[in-house]
Parts: structure tokens; sequence; C-alpha cells
């Protein structure tokens, strides 16, 4: 039987702000507008209609009153959830949920961030406290020690090389020089990326996502109205949401995440396989990120994520298209990248991607991560019903 | 066991874990309802919902189930480790020897740092057997 969700609601619009480093005189909320007045426009939507806001904002306690006030937006319907890179990934499926409800008519779902930029001003802004902490004594640096405590595991389990760490950020690098937006273009070798600076063992600064500033719109509709304005729909087709921990000392098993879990939910959803999936935008904060999630969402078997990446398989020419952007590793990553993995799923489903694009491609999954490998929320798109 | 051995609710776990690191102890809770360790310290049990919990304190011997080692830029570095004490729970902690390799699987002893009064109390584990 057909789930009720599916199919049910449009991406109408996207779009990013300025990416990289916008100097100081820009703060966060105005990458965000920039964002989306570009998605508004992209959507051929007017603010004034829009009556659903769902937004996450790193560091600030009241996002969407912060949001709202800014964009002059007084929704009937608000969603903040928080949890980390894949908030946006979330609210999409809450804003499907709240669209077929009736809650709104039009969901804005909208991010920005200037932690590149941020870096360099005097007085760094104040994070709200999250003591106490029971890992603090160890000296972790966060978010690092945690993934690269999860890439050790994986090794140990499953004989995962530093070479198929290595070739995650290579195909990164490689779909980045196709992308005129990316942060960095310049070649990449496996070899450059094991002799980079160790941060924490196995990763180097090379298996590490970027630091940048930028910002994110996406604009949704119920797939059943404004059928006479802007670009050709994006339907949802499937959203499934999970947690697990928030410290990485409480996740359970740190070579599966929930990533099993929302995807389930998400391909259930779909009433898609794997195989069924063109093209795949999956969070990588750091280069075990897309190893992991390649095997929790059933492209392979649990422990041969390694193998699988190898000999380019999802760089341009591979089997497998994956971070076809370029990824948080070589294209964009401002703190919460979520939203950036769907805005490139709906620009290749569109055939928007210029030399990039994959060709033919009418269904992709968008994937966000939050936390410690803590959150997991799976998205699949497609240009058809 | 009466039932003065038994803790109710704790109102300040962290207080609690605090002072008896501070005493040198690495602290646990056990769960007298599904008989399971608890870690960090709550005010109810994560796995069953009871709140009949007890203190206990871990011999701190166990495996080492990850490590990293982070190298600073000036030379030298320091491991983070997370270790399966044999009491049933994971801790994050530092290694008492910040050369060498932790390997993963390797049996770890335990001990809690309270040398230092300028930072927090740690979980310092060694290798057993000679380095
Ligand atoms: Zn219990």
């Amino acid at each position: 039987m057909t789930h009720a969700l599916r199919g049910s609601a449009v991406i109408r619009g996207v779009a990013e702000s300025e990416l990289g480093e916008v100097g100081p005189h820009r703060f966060p909320l105005d990458l965000l507008g920039e964002a989306v007045a570009g998605a508004l426009a992209d959507a051929g939507i007017a603010k004034s209609e829009v009556d659903g806001l769902f937004t996450a904002v790193g560091g600030r306690m009241m996002s969407n009153l912060d949001v709202g006030e800014y964009l002059g937006i007084a929704p009937s319907f608000t969603d903040g959830t928080m949890i980390g890179g894949s908030s946006f990934v979330s609210h999409v499926h809450h804003a499907a949920l709240a669209l077929q409800a009736g809650a709104c008519k039009v969901a804005l779902i909208a991010y920005g961030s200037t932690q590149r930029t941020d870096q360099r001003r005097p007085g760094r802004l104040p994070y709200p406290p999250e003591l106490p902490s029971y890992e603090a004594a160890a000296r972790p640096v966060h978010p690092v020690t945690g993934y690269a405590l999860a890439a050790a595991r994986h090794m140990h389990e499953f004989g995962t090389t530093r070479e198929q760490l290595a070739e995650v950020a290579v195909a990164a690098r490689r779909w980045a020089q196709l992308n005129p937006k990316a942060f960095k273009r310049d070649p990449l070798t496996v070899e450059d990326v094991l002799s980079a600076r160790v941060v924490a063992t196995p990763f180097t600064t090379l298996d590490c996502c970027l630091v940048t500033d930028g910002g994110g719109a996406i604009v949704m509709t119920r797939a059943d109205a404004y059928t006479d304005r802007g670009t050709a729909p994006v339907y949802v087709l499937g959203a499934g949401e999970a947690h697990s921990h928030r410290s990485i000392s409480q996740m359970p098993d740190l070579t599966t995440t929930s990533a099993r879990e929302s995807g389930r939910r998400a391909f259930e959803m779909a009433g898609l396989r794997p195989a069924d999936i063109d093209v795949l935008e999956l969070y990588d904060a750091f280069t075990i990120n897309p190893i992991l999630f390649l095997e929790d969402l059933g492209f392979c078997a649990k422990g041969e994520g390694g193998a699988f990446v190898e000999g380019g398989r999802i760089a341009p020419g591979g089997a497998l298209p994956v971070n076809t952007n370029g990824g948080g590793l070589s294209f964009c990553h401002p703190g919460m990248y979520g939203i950036f993995a769907l805005i490139e799923a709906v620009r290749q489903l569109r055939g928007d991607a210029g030399e990039r694009q994959v060709a033919g491609a009418t269904t992709a999954l968008a994937h966000g991560n939050g936390g410690q490998l803590s959150s997991q929320v799976t998205a699949i798109l497609s240009s058809e019903l | 066991m009466t039932a003065a051995d038994l803790v109710p609710a704790e109102p300040a776990p962290w207080a609690t874990f605090a002072a008896r690191r501070a005493e040198g102890r690495i602290p646990f809770q056990h769960c007298w309802s599904c008989e399971r360790a608890v870690f960090y310290p709550r005010v109810l049990c994560p796995h069953c919902g009871s709140v009949e919990l007890e203190w206990r304190d871990s011999a701190g011997v166990g495996v080492v189930y990850s490590a990293t080692y982070l190298p600073a830029r000036d030379g030298g570095g320091r491991h983070v480790l997370l270790v399966d004490l044999d009491e049933g729970f994971r801790v994050m902690g530092s290694a008492t020897d910040d050369a060498g390799a932790y390997a993963i699987g390797s049996r770890v002893r335990g001990a809690v740092d309270v040398g230092n009064p300028e930072a927090e109390p740690r979980f310092v584990f060694a290798e057993e057997g000679p380095r």
C-alpha cells in the first residue's frame, strides 16, 4: 500500500547564499536571507505567501524567532528542530507532514552560518554551556575525535584501509573540480591525503570537512498546489529519521549508525530500493561518513564500504555518483551541511547541475548527519511520481 | 540487599559522580531492576526506566574499544581512548603514557588522576603488562 505521505509534497525552490568567506560585516542571518530571497524567486512564490518556517542556526537559542523577525515572516506553523547537520533533512520530513495536514501552505526551510568569518572576529560568540560532560576530562576535540574513534574501530573490525578513506576525499575533490562554486578545486591525490598533517589518527586534515561560511534555503508546497508557478517540482517520495546518542562514548556500536533505521524508513515510504537511486548526497563531515552511510543505507554490506569506494567508484565517471557538488570535504561546510545535500539533489533532478550533471538522474537520496554520528535523516527525492 | 542500600532518584548525579571521582574512584550506577550498569550517571536507568540506582565503583580494568592519537602541533600529543570496563560500561579516558600505541582490543587498567589541581580529574589507562 502506498504511504500517504509519498509524493504529497514537493520542493519548488532552492538556493544558496554567497559561500566561502564572506567578510566581517555579514552575519549568519544575512546569508540565510540571501538564500531565502533566491529560493523564493526560484519557486516563483512571494515571501508574503510563506506560512511555515523551519530553521536551525548554530548558537541561537531561538532560531525561529530570530529568523522570522529578520525575514518579516509571522508563520502559522513553526519548527525549530535542532539535530545538528541533519536538521534540514528533518525539516523536509516535518514540512511534508505539516503541508499534508494543512498546518501550512508554503514551507520555508532556511539556514545561514559565518563559521569561517567567526574565527577571525574578536570576542567570539558565546555558545550555550553544555556542562556537565563525562568526556571533557579526556580532552577530546569535538567533533573530530568522535569520528576518528569510529574510523579507527571500522579499520579494526573490517580491515578498512587508510587509502580507502583517502579515496572518499579524492572523489569529492574530483566532483568539486566540476563545480565552479566549490571552495577547494585544486588537484588532490590519495598520497596528498595520507601525507597531510595528522589531526587525530587515522585522520589527516584532508579527511576533515572544510570550514566555510554559507547559507541555504528550500521552498516546499503540496504537490497539488501552486502548479502554475516556478520550476518543475521535485517530489519528496520518502523520509526517515533516527537518532541514537549525543556523545560518542554513548554510541552503542561505533561502526553502525542509525542511518540503518532512517534509510529503511525512507525507502519503505518511497517504495524504492537502493538500486533504484541514481545519485547520492551523503553528509561527509569526515571521510569515514560516506563509507558508513553506504553500508547502513544498503548500498553495500556492513564492513564493505571501504572496498566499495575504491577505484573511483563514487567519483565522476564511477558506477555510483556520490556527493556530486564536492560535498562538505571540498564544496562548502559552514557547520551544518545537510541543506546543501538537499539543494544538490534537487539540482541534479532538475538537470541544472552543469558539468557535474549525472545524465538522466530521476531519483536522488539526500542524507543528513548530526552531532557525532548521532542523528541520521534520509530523504528520497524524484522528478517523477 | 535492604531498602537502606537503595538510592532513590539521585538529585544530583553529577555532584555525586564528581565527589567520588575526586576521591580517586571510577564511579558508576548499578540498576537493581535490570541488573545493568549505568554510565554516565543519571536519575533513571536508560535501559529500563527504573529509578532504583545504586552507586558502585569500577575496578578500572577493561578493554580498549577504540583509540585515537591527537598529535600536538609543537610535538608530543595525547591519546583519547574509549574503554569497555569489565563492569559493563564504556568511558572516555586518557592514557598514562602519551607515547606508543594503544591497540584496540588490548587489556588496560585505569585509575583516576587527581594530581593536577588546575584540571578536572581524569580517567587514565595503561596497558596491562610490560610496555
Ligand atoms: Zn535498568
